[in-house]
């Protein structure tokens, strides 16, 4: 099934009945070439740039939920291109170039908006290191300008500028940033991998990973044993866990990151609007919701909800920074589990297992990096060598302290990202 | 979540930083790996954990706080400096 302005003219026409499921619901094979735990945002990226540019298409995803219910379904669907570490720097503008060419790519309307990312600076030392940051982002090849108030002022009248603690000084405008359709994404790369032959296996939880001789066999699932050349972790704030099961220690502590939407509203936030105030950010989806958040709660969780101080503390920023909101009614709140490593940046690398792949530490950054890992991950289990954006995204650099990505610059140590 | 401090009672959470996990240290002479083992690599159960928390706005003791971090439930707490973690492996 195609989809195009035709089809939807001509369903509409006969009643919209001629639509199919996106995807199938096979039964579990015995054998794969490839097995990938956890059908989120990434699994379904990998298995698909797997069949579209590596030509393998033996390959199962197994989920233990329904598909795109973890983190991709869980997040506050920004996408931006404005890292600076060497590293970080070259991935995420990849990611960047295959978000803009995504919808065409896949068929599939992920609502992709490039409204623009304003980064606000409230003071002489934050302007310095946005200015440091936009020469990095401009030299690995893409977008960014320093705004004065004025600037910002003609984009987002409505901020609180006078604010005394945090005046509003600037930002750092990057164009191409923007928000895209989370479910939709995930969805997206379902249909795309299906269609090539994948199967996308739901309510199946793994249970166990079987390692012989140092060389990874399959796995143990509750839906019965299932072979595989290869097997790819892709289960985010469960990737201690997994990664338990054949038998190996990551990295990785999972903590709870909140978010929030209210009633939907009329249009008056354009763009996405981060403040270095408090880490708050905030953007209008195509519904008219404000969705917003701040920090993580600061302590380990697998709770998928969050604690009060926290909720107190971005509801203060949103009241200090864009007081004209003070009066919209919250409407829900959720919380992610995150894969924090001590510095903050990704995996993506051999585990030191034959043929098992480790993907996981994405941290607050995981839904704007999904088509970049999918594509850089399914490079590196066809390949066996890392893609050329995400040569740095090792496992030993915390053992040999070399190569580490700390973007905030506060110290790779667990309580600090 | 609410803790309850061996010093003061119970207290809310805002009055504690959070260190992460409470691990027993390596000695000073410990291989590297050790080290490596002690400040990076974690088991990171969905259950109970033990953590260090600090009461900064308390009595400004070190605390060793059991908690379940799938139901945010504070099981106990003590004092770390009396559940040895310091010294030699």
């Amino acid at each position: 099934m195609r989809f195009s302005g035709w089809r939807v003219l001509k369903e509409g026409l006969t009643g919209n009945k001629g639509w199919t499921g996106h995807w199938r619901d096979p039964e579990p094979k015995r054998e794969y070439d490839v097995v990938i735990i956890g059908g989120g945002g990434h699994g379904l990226a990998t298995a698909y740039y797997l069949a579209k540019e590596h030509g393998i298409t033996n390959i199962a995803v197994l989920e233990k939920g329904y598909l795109g219910g973890g983190n991709v379904g869980r997040n506050t669907t920004i996408v931006r291109a404005n890292y600076y570490l060497p590293g970080n720097s070259e991935f995420y503008s990849h990611s960047m170039h295959l978000w803009e060419g995504l919808e065409q790519d896949l068929n599939y309307n992920a609502m992709m908006s490039q409204r623009g990312l304003m980064m606000i600076y409230h003071n002489d030392g934050q302007r310095d290191a946005m200015v440091r940051r936009g020469n990095a982002i401009i030299n690995q090849g893409d977008d960014a300008e320093l705004l004065d108030i004025e600037g910002v002022r003609q984009r987002a009248p409505f901020l609180n500028f006078d604010d005394n603690r945090f005046p509003v000084m600037g930002a750092l405008l990057h164009r191409r940033g923007g928000t895209a359709r989370h479910d939709a994404v995930a969805w997206g790369f379902a249909r795309g991998a299906d269609m090539r032959g994948v199967d996308l296996i739901q309510n199946c939880e793994v249970t166990g990973i079987d390692v012989e001789n140092g060389k990874v066999r399959g796995v143990q699932t509750s839906r019965g044993v299932i072979r595989a050349k290869k097997v790819a972790l892709a289960a985010a704030g469960r990737s201690g866990q997994v990664a338990a099961m054949a038998g190996l220690r990551l990295p990785i502590e999972s903590h709870v990151l909140q978010a929030f939407v209210t009633e939907g509203l009329k249009p008056i936030i354009n763009h996405v609007i981060a403040f270095a105030e408090s880490h708050m950010y905030i953007s209008q989806s195509d519904k008219g919701g404000l969705v917003f958040g701040s920090y993580l709660d600061f302590y380990n969780s697998y709770a998928a909800r969050g604690n009060l101080p926290m909720v107190e503390h971005t509801m203060e920023s949103i009241m200090a920074m864009v007081p004209a909101l003070g009066k919209a009614r919250l409407l829900r709140s959720w919380g992610g589990i995150m894969d924090m490593t001590p510095d903050g940046s990704p995996i993506i690398d051999h585990s030191g297992i034959e043929g098992l792949y480790l993907n996981c530490g994405w941290c607050y950054g995981g839904f704007k990096a999904t088509p970049g890992s999918g594509n850089a991950y399914a490079h590196l289990i066809a390949t066996d060598r890392p893609h050329g954006a995400a040569t740095k995204f090792k496992l030993d650099r915390f053992r040999s302290g070399y190569g580490l990505m700390d973007e905030e610059g506060t110290g790779a140590q667990h309580n600090l990202h | 979540m609410r803790v309850t401090c061996p010093n003061c009672g119970e207290r809310d959470r805002r009055e504690f930083y959070v260190k992460g996990a409470a691990l027993v240290r390596p000695g000073a002479d410990a291989p590297v790996e050790a080290w490596h083992e002690h400040v990076h690599m974690r088991d990171n159960p969905a259950g109970d954990v033990h953590e260090l928390w600090y009461h900064e706005m308390g009595c400004g003791a070190w605390l060793n706080v059991c908690r379940n971090v799938v139901s945010h439930e504070v099981v106990s707490a003590v004092l770390a400096a009396g559940s040895d973690l310091g010294g030699a492996r």
